[in-house]
């Protein structure tokens, strides 16, 4: 090999490229991961999460599942998406906010950590630890195997579903904190945009919109309901049109988020 | 418990390596700025500044707040991008290969930010990670002898004193061993002590690669640094080593004394009267200060109009680098 070869820069394949992209997300995962363990909250989230979702799944105002007497978990997860609204930008909050306040956010983005890289790497951080918080639901799945034949279909396309559901608020959760030194501020704001998120599928949204705006709009809003396609994974029907929903919704609000986050970054 | 830490605390073998260094034969350029420009707003941060550090250098930011010090070192770490202007660094362009860049400087931001829940040693493994380095183990217990962490390296970082949390940020800097050190106010809230911990580090570390600096401290900047830039209102005023500014600085030459037996107003009008002389006066203590013309050596013009009176007390006085950092940033050309 001539000295100009071996002095000739690799060439990059595409997969090489989209690897360059993201430089750094494995230490980030892993610290952001870490960090969740490394101070209280972490464990009182979980409990809080348990707590309440255990509450509404048995209490005879929401989920009735004693009263309901059949082996399906409907009663734990119809209210997931309504737990998460509130816990899920808690955990997404203290992502950008406080490296941003503490001014971390210079020291990681001067490390060989690209901008994608460190963004991705802390929502997979996030969605890893929602991860272990609904897997921990996994004595109610016990017991409903104990009491009777449960759909399995179903119960595990309720967990993809929940994963999900969890994966989209928190995208929006980490916009907010990538928009705010404040936690506070960013968590209030990530939770006022996951209600707006899911009230679009909420029966009277659809009909209002219906009533003022025709069928044809109607149905372009029940097509972007979080709560449709969520409760029709946990139903057990696996329709390419949800997964699809909460895949892109979720990359786009990452995308804004890492848009934002370089704006904000650079002035 | 919080750690205090003490100059003594520095090993001998560092402080051996403390004295300033003479000039060498200029070095490779590792750091290349042209034209920088950076706007917050109307703001110009930046103002087409332009210059060059090579290895072995040790150059000093002066300037007051606001001279956008802290703004040009984010753009030559690749933190902010410049809005006209170019920084190459060991000859690669930062705007296009950042990341080739980030491994070849190591940046200490303004009060050192760290992720404070850490252990110094969990952080440091976080930046040998991030950094991809080969042996992170053996880099991390390097990095911890040189910056004397070693008794604290399982300790929260939130609970070290400022001065042990500024040594981790030299820490996670050196941790890759750059060729590129960008400190910002590496010395910024520490008591004395600590400071000059913390400057022995700077000056051992200086011998094989280049180091800037920003700091309001001066007598750090003649300290630590072989060349000091003033910036004032994101120009640069002026470039130049520690010892040219006190030549330049004003009263560097002043001769004081005392007239024993005799008229001090009479010697101060003798001496205003020299073509040489750019001030006299008496002080309020009753000695005489004779101030040369552009800091020139005048003791002897100054014994031989003084003559045949007796005088007692006679000194010369080196110039003062802050007397010239006000003169410079108040607008006055040096």
């Amino acid at each position: 090999m001539s000295a100009d070869q071996s002095t000739a820069p690799a060439p990059v394949t595409a997969g090489g490229a989209l690897a360059l992209r993201f430089v750094g997300m494995r230490a980030v995962l892993r610290r952001e991961f870490r960090g969740y363990f490394a101070s209280p909250l972490g464990y009182i989230f979980i409990v809080i999460f348990l707590i309440a979702s255990g509450y509404l799944m048995v209490s005879r105002d929401f989920g009735r599942f004693l009263e309901m007497r059949e082996a399906n978990l409907d009663a734990l997860f119809s209210y997931m998406p309504w737990i998460f609204v509130v816990l899920v930008p808690a955990v997404a909050m203290r992502l950008w906010a406080e490296e941003r306040r503490s001014g971390t956010v210079e020291l990681l983005l001067t490390l060989p950590i690209t901008l994608e890289g460190s963004y991705l790497g802390k929502f997979l951080a996030g969605w890893a630890f929602l991860a272990v918080s609904v897997l921990l639901t996994w004595p109610a799945v016990f017991q409903v195997a104990r009491l009777g034949d449960p759909d399995w279909g179903a119960v595990f396309l309720s967990y993809v579903a929940s994963l999900l559901a969890a994966a989209v608020l928190l995208a929006i959760g980490l916009l907010f904190s990538a928009l705010s030194k404040n936690q506070v501020v960013a968590f209030i704001l990530a939770v006022a945009a996951s209600v707006g998120f899911l009230l679009i599928g909420v029966p009277q949204t659809q009909e209002f919109v219906g009533k003022w705006f025709g069928g044809y709009v109607e149905r372009v809003v029940s097509s972007l309901s979080l709560v449709d396609h969520f409760e029709t994974l946990t139903r057990g029907l696996l329709q390419l049109n949800s997964l699809l929903f909460f895949v892109l919704f979720t990359a786009g609000w990452l995308i804004c988020g890492m848009l934002v986050l370089s704006r904000t970054k650079t002035n | 418990m919080t750690e205090t830490d003490h100059a003594d605390s520095v090993p001998p073998a560092v402080a051996a390596e403390t004295a300033p260094r003479e000039a060498d034969a200029p070095g490779e350029v590792l750091i290349s700025v042209t034209d920088l420009t950076k706007h917050y707003g109307p703001i110009r941060a930046v103002d087409g500044i332009s210059f060059e550090v090579r290895r072995g250098d040790v150059l000093g930011f002066l300037g007051p707040n606001g001279a956008g010090k802290t703004t040009a070192m984010k753009m030559i770490t690749g933190f902010l991008e410049p809005d006209a202007g170019a920084v190459l660094v060991a000859g690669l362009d930062v705007a296009r290969d950042r990341l080739a860049v980030s491994r070849r400087i190591g940046y200490l931001p303004e009060n050192a930010p760290a992720y404070g829940e850490m252990s110094v040693e969990a952080f440091l493994g976080f930046i040998a990670e991030a950094r991809d380095l080969e042996s992170p183990d053996a880099a991390i217990d390097s990095v911890i002898d040189v910056t004397h962490l070693r008794r604290v390296r399982g300790q929260t970082i939130e609970t070290l004193s400022k001065g042990f949390k500024r040594r981790v940020g030299l820490a996670q800097a050196l941790i890759h061993d750059p060729d590129v050190l960008i400190l910002d106010e590496p010395t910024d809230g520490l008591d004395p002590n600590q400071k000059k911990v913390v400057q022995d580090l700077i000056l051992s570390l200086s011998s094989n690669r280049c180091i800037v600096l920003s700091t309001h401290i001066l007598d750090e900047a003649e300290r630590v640094c072989n060349r000091a830039v003033i910036l004032s209102e994101g120009r640069i005023l002026v470039d130049s080593t520690p010892d040219d500014l006190v030549t330049r600085a004003p009263g560097h030459n002043a001769v004081r004394f005392r007239v024993v037996d005799g008229d001090a107003d009479g010697v101060v009008a003798e001496l205003s009267a020299a073509a040489w002389c750019a001030a006299a006066r008496v002080l309020p203590n009753g000695e005489v200060e004779v101030e040369p013309r552009a800091g020139e050596d005048r003791l002897n013009d100054v014994l031989a109009t003084v003559g045949e009176r007796r005088i007692a007390g006679v000194r010369v006085r080196e110039g003062r680098l802050d007397e010239l950092f006000r003169d410079v940033t108040r607008g006055v050309a040096a």
